[in-house]
C-alpha cells in the first residue's frame, strides 16, 4: 500500500478539496469585460456608506486611532452593539464576554462553526441558502445537512423536516433569515416550533441575521429573543447590509459566554481584531444610522415591487420576498435548467443573474436576482429578459 | 400617504412614468394618474425640472446671488417690492430673508456685464431698494441635493456573496 508522504501528497488539504468553487463566481468571470452588461448578481447594497458614518472613520484617522483594538473589539463598539440589540430586539447582552466584533459576519460564522464543531458533527442548513454555509461548515470539520425548503411553503424551514434530519451527530442548526437567495422570512410561530426542536435535541442555533433590518411590511425577531433560546443561540450580524457598509468588514456575534470565549480565542490567533477605523464607523452607524436604514428600505421596497411584478408579468412566477434584496423567480415554465438559463441570458442579452443551484439543489428551476441596483437598470433588464423569453 | 410616496418618487426622478410608479408603490395606474393630475392642477407639483451641470457644456453662463436691502412699504411690507423684483425675467429665484439683508435674488446671465446691467439699471432703480451687493458664483458644487463636482462612483468588484 503506497505511503503518502509530504513529497507525493497533494498541495492542498482534504477540507479544501471537499469544498466546491462558488457558482456565483463563474458568472462574474463570464461577465468580466462584457460591455453594456447589467448585473443583477451582486448581493450588495448599491449605496455608498452614508456620509456621517464615513466622517466618523475620518475623525478616527485624524486623531491617530490607527492601532490594534482589543481582540473582542473596542469596548465602545461592543457597548453600542449591546445597546442596539436591546433597543431593536429586547436582548440583553454583556459587552464584556458575550459579544465579539469580527471581520464581517462571514468571519463571525466561521468562528462560530469552528468554536462549536468537532469533526463529523452535523449542522442542519436550509436548502437553498447562502453559498458560504456548507463550505464554512466543511472547513470547520463539520458535515452540512441540507433540509429542503419549498416555494409552496414560502421557503420557510419546516420544523418537522428539521426534526426528521436530526441524528446523534447533529450539533447545530444554521439559520439565515431573511434569506439569501430567496428573500424569505420566517414567521414567529414557525420560529417558535423550531425553538422547541432545538431545545428538545439540545442543539445550538447559529442565526445569521445580517438582513434582519431589510424587511418589507414585516418585522423579524432575532432568534435569540424567543423564549429559552438566548442560552443556545449565537446571533451573527454586522453593519454591512443595513448601513451599506460592505467594504468596512465589521460584523459581530452575540451569544453564550462559553461560545463567545471560544470564538474570541480563534479570532485572536487569526484576525487579531477588526480594523480600528471600521469599528469607529460602526459605532456611528449603530448610534445614528436609523434614518439611513429607513430611507434605504423604502427605496429597496420600490425596486422590489418593480422586479417582482415584472417577473410575474413576464410569466416567470415570483415568490413575494419580504426581506433582504433578492427576488427568486421560477424559470421552470421555460424548461431550461437554472445554469442553462443564466448562461444563455448572459450571452444573448447581457444580463447577469445567479442560477438558483449555486445555493443548493433546491435552487434548481430558480434564479437569484438582486434588486439593489438602479430602477432604470432593473427596468432595462426586465425588457431584455422579456426579449430573451420571446425567442425560447 | 400614497400621494407623498408619489411626490417623493417624482422629486427624485421626474421622468418616472405612472406605470413605473404603479409598479413601485402597488397603487393602481388609474389612482396614480389621478393623484399626479390633481397635484399638477393645485400646483403641489409646480414644474418638472432637470438639474443641468452647465459647466460640462459651456462657459457662457454667469450666475450671481444679489443681496437686496429694501425699505418695507406701508400695508404691503416686502411683498410689493418682491413682486416687482420677481417679475423681471432675469430673476430666477427670489427669497425674503432674515438677517442683514431682505431679499436674495438669483440671477442668470450670459456675461458678467449683463448681470451688472440688470443690477444697476433695473434692480437698484426700484423705489424702496436701499442697496445691493452682488456675489458672482464661481463654481457650483451641489444643487438641489445633487453633487455636481466630483460625484462619487460606485465601483463594484467581483465578489461572492
Amino acid at each position: 500500500m503506497p505511503v503518502e508522504t509530504s513529497l507525493n501528497r497533494s498541495m492542498t488539504s482534504k477540507a479544501v478539496k471537499a469544498i466546491k468553487p462558488s457558482g456565483i463566481r463563474k458568472f462574474f468571470d463570464l461577465l468580466a469585460g462584457m460591455d453594456g452588461a447589467i448585473s443583477l448578481g451582486v448581493g450588495e447594497p448599491d449605496y455608498i456608506t452614508p456620509w456621517h458614518i464615513r466622517e466618523a472613520a475620518i475623525y478616527a484617522l485624524e486623531h491617530g486611532r490607527t492601532m490594534y483594538t482589543s481582540n473582542a473589539g473596542t469596548p465602545e463598539l461592543r457597548q453600542e452593539i449591546a445597546r442596539y440589540l436591546s433597543r431593536v430586539h429586547g436582548l440583553e447582552y454583556n459587552p464584556l464576554g458575550e459579544i465579539v466584533v469580527t471581520v464581517g459576519v462571514s468571519e463571525a460564522l466561521d468562528l462560530a462553526a469552528r468554536a462549536i464543531l468537532d469533526p463529523g458533527d452535523e449542522v442542519i442548513i436550509p436548502d437553498p441558502s447562502y453559498v458560504s454555509y456548507p463550505s464554512c461548515i466543511t472547513l470547520a470539520g463539520g458535515i452540512p445537512v441540507p433540509v429542503p425548503t419549498w416555494e409552496a411553503e414560502s421557503f420557510e424551514l419546516n420544523p418537522k423536516d428539521v426534526a426528521k434530519a436530526i441524528t446523534p451527530r447533529t450539533r447545530a442548526i444554521l439559520l439565515g433569515y431573511p434569506a439569501n437567495p430567496t428573500g424569505a422570512v420566517m414567521p414567529y410561530d414557525k420560529l417558535a416550533e423550531l425553538a422547541i426542536v432545538a431545545e428538545r435535541h439540545n442543539l445550538i442555533v447559529l442565526s445569521d441575521e445580517i438582513y434582519n433590518r431589510l424587511t418589507y411590511g414585516v418585522t423579524v425577531p432575532s432568534f435569540a429573543s424567543l423564549p429559552g433560546m438566548k442560552e443556545r443561540t449565537v446571533v451573527l450580524n454586522g453593519v454591512s447590509k443595513a448601513y451599506s457598509m460592505t467594504g468596512w468588514r465589521i460584523g459581530y456575534a452575540a451569544g453564550p459566554k462559553e461560545i463567545i470565549a471560544g470564538m474570541t480565542k480563534i479570532h485572536q490567533y487569526t484576525m487579531l481584531c477588526a480594523s480600528s477605523m471600521g469599528q469607529a464607523a460602526a459605532i456611528e452607524a449603530l448610534k445614528n444610522g436609523e434614518p439611513d436604514i429607513q430611507a434605504m428600505v423604502e427605496d429597496y421596497n420600490h425596486r422590489r415591487q418593480v422586479m417582482v411584478s415584472g417577473f410575474n408579468s413576464l410569466g416567470l412566477s415570483c415568490f413575494d420576498p419580504r426581506g433582504a434584496f433578492y427576488a427568486f423567480p421560477s424559470i421552470k415554465s421555460t424548461g431550461l435548467s437554472s445554469d442553462e438559463f443564466a448562461e444563455r441570458l448572459l450571452k444573448d442579452e447581457k444580463v447577469a443573474v445567479v442560477p438558483g443551484t449555486a445555493f443548493g439543489q433546491q435552487g434548481e428551476g430558480y434564479l437569484r436576482c438582486c434588486y439593489a441596483t438602479s430602477l432604470p437598470q432593473i427596468e432595462e433588464s426586465l425588457e431584455r429578459i422579456k426579449r430573451f423569453l420571446s425567442r425560447l | 400617504m400614497l400621494k407623498n410616496e408619489i411626490l417623493k418618487i417624482l422629486e427624485s426622478d421626474a421622468r418616472t412614468t405612472p406605470e413605473a410608479i404603479s409598479r413601485m408603490t402597488g397603487g393602481s395606474l388609474d389612482e396614480i394618474t389621478r393623484i399626479i393630475k390633481g397635484a399638477e392642477a393645485d400646483r403641489t407639483i409646480v414644474r418638472y425640472k432637470t438639474v443641468v451641470n452647465w459647466e460640462k457644456v459651456s462657459n457662457e453662463r454667469v450666475e450671481a446671488i444679489i443681496e437686496v436691502k429694501v425699505t418695507p412699504q406701508r400695508d404691503t411690507g416686502f411683498d410689493a417690492i418682491a413682486r416687482r423684483v420677481y417679475n423681471f425675467p432675469e430673476a430666477r429665484t427670489v427669497y425674503l430673508m432674515s438677517g442683514t439683508y431682505d431679499l436674495a435674488v438669483l440671477v442668470t446671465g450670459k456675461t458678467m456685464h449683463q448681470v451688472a446691467d440688470f443690477v444697476s439699471q433695473k434692480l437698484s432703480q426700484i423705489d424702496g431698494v436701499q442697496g445691493t451687493t452682488t456675489h458672482f458664483m464661481l463654481k457650483r458644487y451641489k444643487e438641489d441635493g445633487e453633487v455636481l463636482a466630483g460625484t462619487e462612483q460606485i465601483n463594484r468588484q467581483q465578489v461572492v456573496l
